[in-house]
């Protein structure tokens, strides 16, 4: 099933990449040619340039944000954690399209963003946020963030309780402040759930199809393009299938090679 | 309070706030939009609670029926199968030794991390020269097939983390090795069962690109595809939109609020494990 299923579109995908193909008629061998053509492809290049604006956002800074939040918790017990905890994983449950629709709705030109925005006196900042060239991209990268977060969140606090206590008492022993505690106890506890959560935050970030889709298809002009809507509209839409398959085993091979590099740069550290 | 009494609570207050707070939503945004057409007067006229008859109009007029119909056969038929094969592979490499074990379990671990965007293509034209797009098996297959490599890795660890001892009690009365897993670890498995289960449910539930490629005929479209078009239909009318979009939320939403200890727990587990 699973050989069926994964194992041959894996070997057909790479087959199909090989020839410039419409989906329709019989297509033409041209070997690594899409391969070339996609690396000179201006379109496939800022769509993987997208791609590394929305790691930030879905991954650097959800990261970021858990581990800082893990630091200053750490040591105080606060109650009703479990709920706190229920709220936060909450997006990463639903669907993405659930999750876009909601913020299309949110960064409309008349939603609640702009609304709060006129309410307080900034009513100059109010625009179309997906609409516009220059915030669309980092407005998708903030619900990639909003999804995310409390990913990281909760993955770095289930650590942190894993590490022994008295690792942070010895570091108290040696004088160590909050900030030192942090790099010498809790960050190096943390090594495998920041491992998790870099792998799945980056994959996310360089999938990211549902959400895009969702809220601009790409768009404004090829604002928000990456390469998993540039597969979709490539093999089905204007029939470059033969790109598309190579467009997809390039994000195959980046994505494993990620996790690979990711896990082995996390456990390498002392 | 203990912490679980805690917990139900929160439990249950984000149920009866997504019941209540997003038609309410949806509308003071109608409120909003229709003010200047309407005039000031009408601004105040919903009712405290939300409104059932958006949520009504919005299930008619998107004919989510038929799409929850769909999503729930997909889905119980990928679950279903996913169980069915992963809980005898899982017990076939998490305590038995044949030779290539470990290469085919890597090869396994790959089918965790290649995603559907890098497998669409070549899957849409195998199934559409087999004739079996716009068909559920277009859905359930695939979706299957990727689930099994998570199903597999989870249900080998918990095998692993079983005591060698039951089993080979087990095995001394005089049990097969089929037996043993039916009669003796599989009731063990349970709560591992059951958080594969949920994660498997959940991400075929949510699965999107697959349905949207494989299906364009109107009776076998999933809750969240027939929600995106819905969407670009009745792009403007935000209640219909947000009642919708609640609507296809639900059932996982549910699902995870009454399993979330389990799920996080196994989450999590499997996570720092992998």
């Amino acid at each position: 099933m699973f050989a069926l299923f994964v194992i041959a579109p894996i070997a057909d995908g790479a087959w199909i990449s090989l020839f410039r193909w419409d989906g329709v008629t019989s297509g033409t061998w041209v070997g690594l040619g899409n391969y070339r053509a996609a690396i000179h492809d201006a379109a496939v290049r800022t769509a993987f340039q997208h791609s590394l604006v929305l790691i930030l956002f879905y991954a650097v800074l959800p990261v970021a944000v858990g581990l800082a939040l893990t630091g200053l918790l750490v040591h105080s017990r606060v109650r009703g954690v479990a709920a706190v905890r229920t709220v936060i994983f909450l997006p990463q449950v639903l669907a993405a399209v659930v999750v876009g629709v909601a913020w299309r709705w949110l960064y409309d030109p008349e939603g609640p963003i702009n609304q709060a925005l006129a309410a307080v006196g900034l009513g100059s900042l109010r625009h179309s946020w997906l609409g516009d060239l220059s915030t669309a991209l980092p407005a998708v990268g903030v619900i990639g963030s909003w999804i995310t977060t409390g990913l990281c969140l909760v993955l770095f606090m289930a650590g942190a309780q894993r590490i022994p206590p008295a690792r942070y008492e010895a570091a108290r022993v040696d004088g160590a402040g909050p900030v030192r505690e942090f790099f010498a106890v809790t960050l190096p506890g943390l090594r495998n759930e920041l491992a998790v959560a870099l792998s799945l935050t980056v994959i996310a970030a360089l999938r990211a199809f549902d959400i895009i889709y969702v809220t601009t298809k790409g768009g404004p002009g090829d604002a928000t393009t990456v390469p998993s809507l540039l597969i979709y509209t490539r093999a089905f839409v204007t029939g470059q299938v033969g790109s598309a398959a190579a467009i997809g085993a390039i994000m195959g091979l980046l994505i494993l090679a990620l996790v690979v590099i990711i896990t082995r740069l996390v456990e390498d550290r002392p | 309070m203990t912490a679980s009494g805690v917990e139900r609570a929160v439990t249950y207050a984000v149920l009866a706030l997504f019941s209540v707070l997003c038609p309410g939503a949806d509308r003071g945004d109608r409120a909003d939009r229709d003010a200047p057409a309407r005039g000031a007067a009408d601004r105040g006229r919903a009712a405290p609670l939300g409104q059932p008859g958006t949520f009504r109009s919005a299930w008619d007029a998107g004919g989510f029926g038929r799409l929850m119909a769909s999503s729930v056969l997909v889905s119980a038929s990928v679950v279903a199968l996913t169980t069915a094969l992963c809980i005898p592979a899982g017990y076939a490499f998490g305590t038995m030794r044949f030779p290539g074990a470990t290469p085919i379990f890597y090869v396994m671990l790959a089918g965790m991390v290649v995603p559907f965007e890098s497998l669409i293509v070549p899957l849409y034209y195998t199934f559409r020269d087999a004739g079996l797009t716009d068909t559920y098996w277009a859905l359930i297959l695939p979706q299957t097939g990727l689930s099994i490599s998570f199903g597999t890795f989870w249900m080998r660890a918990f095998f692993r983390s079983v005591p060698v001892e039951l089993a080979d009690a087990a095995r001394v009365d005089g049990a097969s090795s089929w037996r043993v897993l039916w009669r003796v670890l599989v009731p063990i498995g349970r709560p591992a069962i059951l958080t594969m289960v949920v994660l498997v449910f959940m991400w075929t539930w949510n699965e999107f690109l697959l349905a949207l490629v494989m299906i364009s005929d109107q009776s076998h479209r999933t809750a969240p595809l027939g929600l995106s078009t819905f969407q670009s239909r009745y792009g403007v009318d935000v209640p219909s939109v947000s009642a919708a979009a609640v609507l296809v939320a639900a059932p996982v939403v549910v699902v995870y609020l009454l399993t979330q200890r389990q799920f996080l727990r196994g989450m999590l587990a499997g996570s720092i494990r992998g």
